[in-house]
């Protein structure tokens, strides 16, 4: 390689100055501003109209400056570019416009997403703000949200009790799957069949079928429970079905070396299990569980259908009353925001579970 | 009568045959080594005297006690025969320390501060009490080996079998499992060794074995297998070892 560039040193290369491209990033950062004053002026003026001009008024103080912004990064591309040209040294000239090249960008990437921004924002306001009135009535959100939180005590409660049931039935399932032998074959079909049941039934017609129809039955016992009871048996049943297939995938990724050597000190099968298969599996299986875990807290709003009065009904029952969604919104960021900090955790152990297979690989 | 009798066992892998009529006893406080090229069924014979494989027929007895067929306990059979193999499988999610334990306490009812008192000093002998509180991974492969038979001492097995355990150590490292094979032979522990560390062979067991088409075509003395050997096939595979420089 250093005998290529000495080699090459006296062919003269070009500087790239990025002339076009910090042009362009500059014209598009004026072009955004433009763009965003028009539409601060518009919106602002409407807001003011409808008498909740201060919330907006802050944002498009955010947005200006965004834009502000985005016009300096383009301004700062072009002057660097421009010393480029007139740089002396070749190396200083490539270093500046290597510098005016990413500003370029930056400034593109800013504006883009500006655009995008502001777009979102006029489809809120469009039509006399139909969207905002809809989906985003502050007041009613406001005012909704103390009774749609003890609703979704519900929820959390359904959540709660269903996660400890799927993980210890799901394990039961599991291993009932990978019992070995002609002497396991039994339980280890009955256990397919009730995974493949499960999996291919949509749990909103589980939920509904039990909810309404173990009542039906007259049962002792099971005809009887509250709402929020079948909804976890149906929850469970359909998600043991899924989580058990995880655990199967953990139990069956444990290297048979492991297994060979507790088998070989002495260990029975369900000790083998006990003591190195399920742990290790365990260990492995953490984020698809966690990921299992996110969409059963959504589909606990699934309960809905046979009227337990969870957050999600409770919002409906608010939005019907008021013609308006905003209440279902209350909802919404709810669910949003509980997920969001599990799926970071997710991606983290993710990461660090990869980083560990790497390094145990080296 | 002989610790170990094995008598006449054939092997399939599906329509391949690993051994084909293999017969060969182990006295007790004895060391055989077994040799043979690669693939001529070391490994599958150990394996099958734990019943970690099946043999297709014949018979293999334990002090006269028949442990191939129906009707024998494995957990039980292989709590008395330790097995260390090839490649180290230590458990990944405990500790030195709970690997070697585990097996005693849970198995033979030991009591936690018998167990580890036990495992500590064994853990001395090989050089790594100060590991005994690392996972595995934090070792590197000679020092996982050594936990291992560690692991496998702890059962007090009345036959252990050794599958290569050198073959992934540095030669330092080798010497040093050599002593502590060494030691176990002095205080008569029974052991068959698969290897192809020849002078690891020479120097420690009682008694060669040279497999060969699934079957015990020579076996005497390290000095007789060695310096003399009868058979053509033992002294081919010999020139080869010297050949490669590993005689
Ligand atoms: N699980 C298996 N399925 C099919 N064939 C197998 C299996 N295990 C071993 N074999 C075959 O059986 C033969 C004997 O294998 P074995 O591992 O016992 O040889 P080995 O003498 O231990 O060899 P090495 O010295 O390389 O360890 C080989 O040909 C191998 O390919
Ligand atoms: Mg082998």
């Amino acid at each position: 390689m250093a005998l290529t560039m000495t080699e090459t040193v006296r062919v003269p290369r070009p500087v790239h100055i990025h002339r076009l491209r910090s042009a362009l990033s500059v014209l598009v950062a004026l072009a955004t501003s433009g763009l965003i004053a028009f539409s601060i002026l518009r919106i602002v003026a409407y807001a003011y109209r409808q008498g909740n001009g201060l919330e907006i008024a802050v944002v498009a103080a955010l947005f200006a400056l965004l834009s502000a912004y985005v016009v300096l990064l383009g301004a700062r591309a072009v002057a660097l570019s421009a010393r480029a040209g007139r740089a002396v040294e070749i190396h200083h000239a490539r270093e500046l416009g290597a510098q005016a090249s990413l500003r370029s960008w930056n400034a593109l990437a800013w504006s883009c997403a500006l655009l995008i921004a502001t777009g979102l924002a006029w489809l809120l306001v469009l039509n006399d703000a139909a969207v905002s009135r809809t989906f985003f009535d502050l007041a009613l959100i406001r005012n909704s949200s103390g009774e749609i939180l003890s609703a979704f005590t519900t929820n959390i409660v359904i959540f709660a009790v269903s996660v400890v049931l799927i993980l210890v039935w799901a394990l039961v399932i599991a291993i009932a799957r990978t019992l070995p032998g002609d002497a396991g074959r039994p339980l280890r079909l009955m256990a397919t069949a009730y995974c493949d049941l499960f999996r291919g039934l949509p749990s909103v017609i589980t939920i509904y079928l039990i909810g309404f129809g173990l009542p039906l039955t007259n049962l002792p016992l099971v005809s009887a429970l509250s709402s929020s009871t079948y909804a976890i048996i149906a929850l469970t049943l359909t998600y043991g079905a899924y989580t058990s297939e995880i655990y199967r995938a953990g139990i069956e990724g444990v290297h048979h070396s492991l297994i060979a050597a507790a088998r070989s000190l002495g260990f029975s099968h369900a000790m083998t299990l006990r003591h190195v298969v399920i742990p290790i599996a365990l260990r492995n299986i953490v984020p698809p569980l966690m990921n299992d875990c996110i969409s059963l807290q959504k589909d606990t709003a699934l309960v809905s259908v046979i009227g337990t009065i969870d957050a999600f009904n409770q919002s409906k029952i608010i939005a019907a009353n008021n013609f308006n969604l905003s209440a279902v919104t209350t909802v919404a960021i709810l669910f949003v925001a509980i997920t969001i900090p599990q799926a970071r955790l997710v991606d983290r152990l993710t990461q660090r579970a990869q980083r560990r297979r790497r390094a145990g690989g080296a | 009568m002989a610790l170990l009798e094995i008598d006449d066992i054939t092997k399939h892998y599906g329509t391949h045959q690993v051994l084909s009529g293999l017969s060969l006893s182990v006295n007790e406080h004895e060391v055989v080594c077994l040799i043979g090229p690669s693939g001529c069924g070391k490994s599958s014979l150990l394996r099958c005297i734990n019943r970690l494989e099946e043999t297709s027929s014949g018979e293999i007895r334990v002090h006269g006690e028949r442990i191939t067929g129906e009707g024998v306990d494995l957990d039980r059979l292989r709590r008395d025969i330790g097995i260390v193999f090839q490649a180290y499988n230590l458990f990944p999610h405990m500790t030195v320390l709970r690997n070697t334990i585990l097996a005693p306490m849970t198995l033979l009812g030991q009591s936690c501060a018998e167990a580890t008192d036990r495992a500590m000093a064994l853990l001395e002998r090989v050089g790594l009490a100060h590991k005994a509180h690392d996972y595995p991974d934090r070792l590197s492969g000679g020092q996982q080996q050594r936990v291992a038979i560690v692991r496998a001492l702890m059962m007090n097995p009345m036959l252990l079998l050794l599958d290569e355990i050198t073959s992934a150590l540095d030669p330092e490292l080798v010497a040093e499992v050599l002593d502590l094979v060494r030691d176990l032979a002095a205080g008569g522990m029974t052991m068959i060794l698969a290897t192809h560390e020849m002078g690891f062979a020479r120097e420690v067991s009682d008694r060669v074995c040279f497999l060969y088409q699934g079957q015990v075509h020579e076996e005497g003395t390290p000095a007789e297998i060695f310096g003399a050997p009868r058979q053509e096939k033992t002294r081919a595979f010999l020139r080869d070892l010297v050949k490669a420089g590993r005689l």
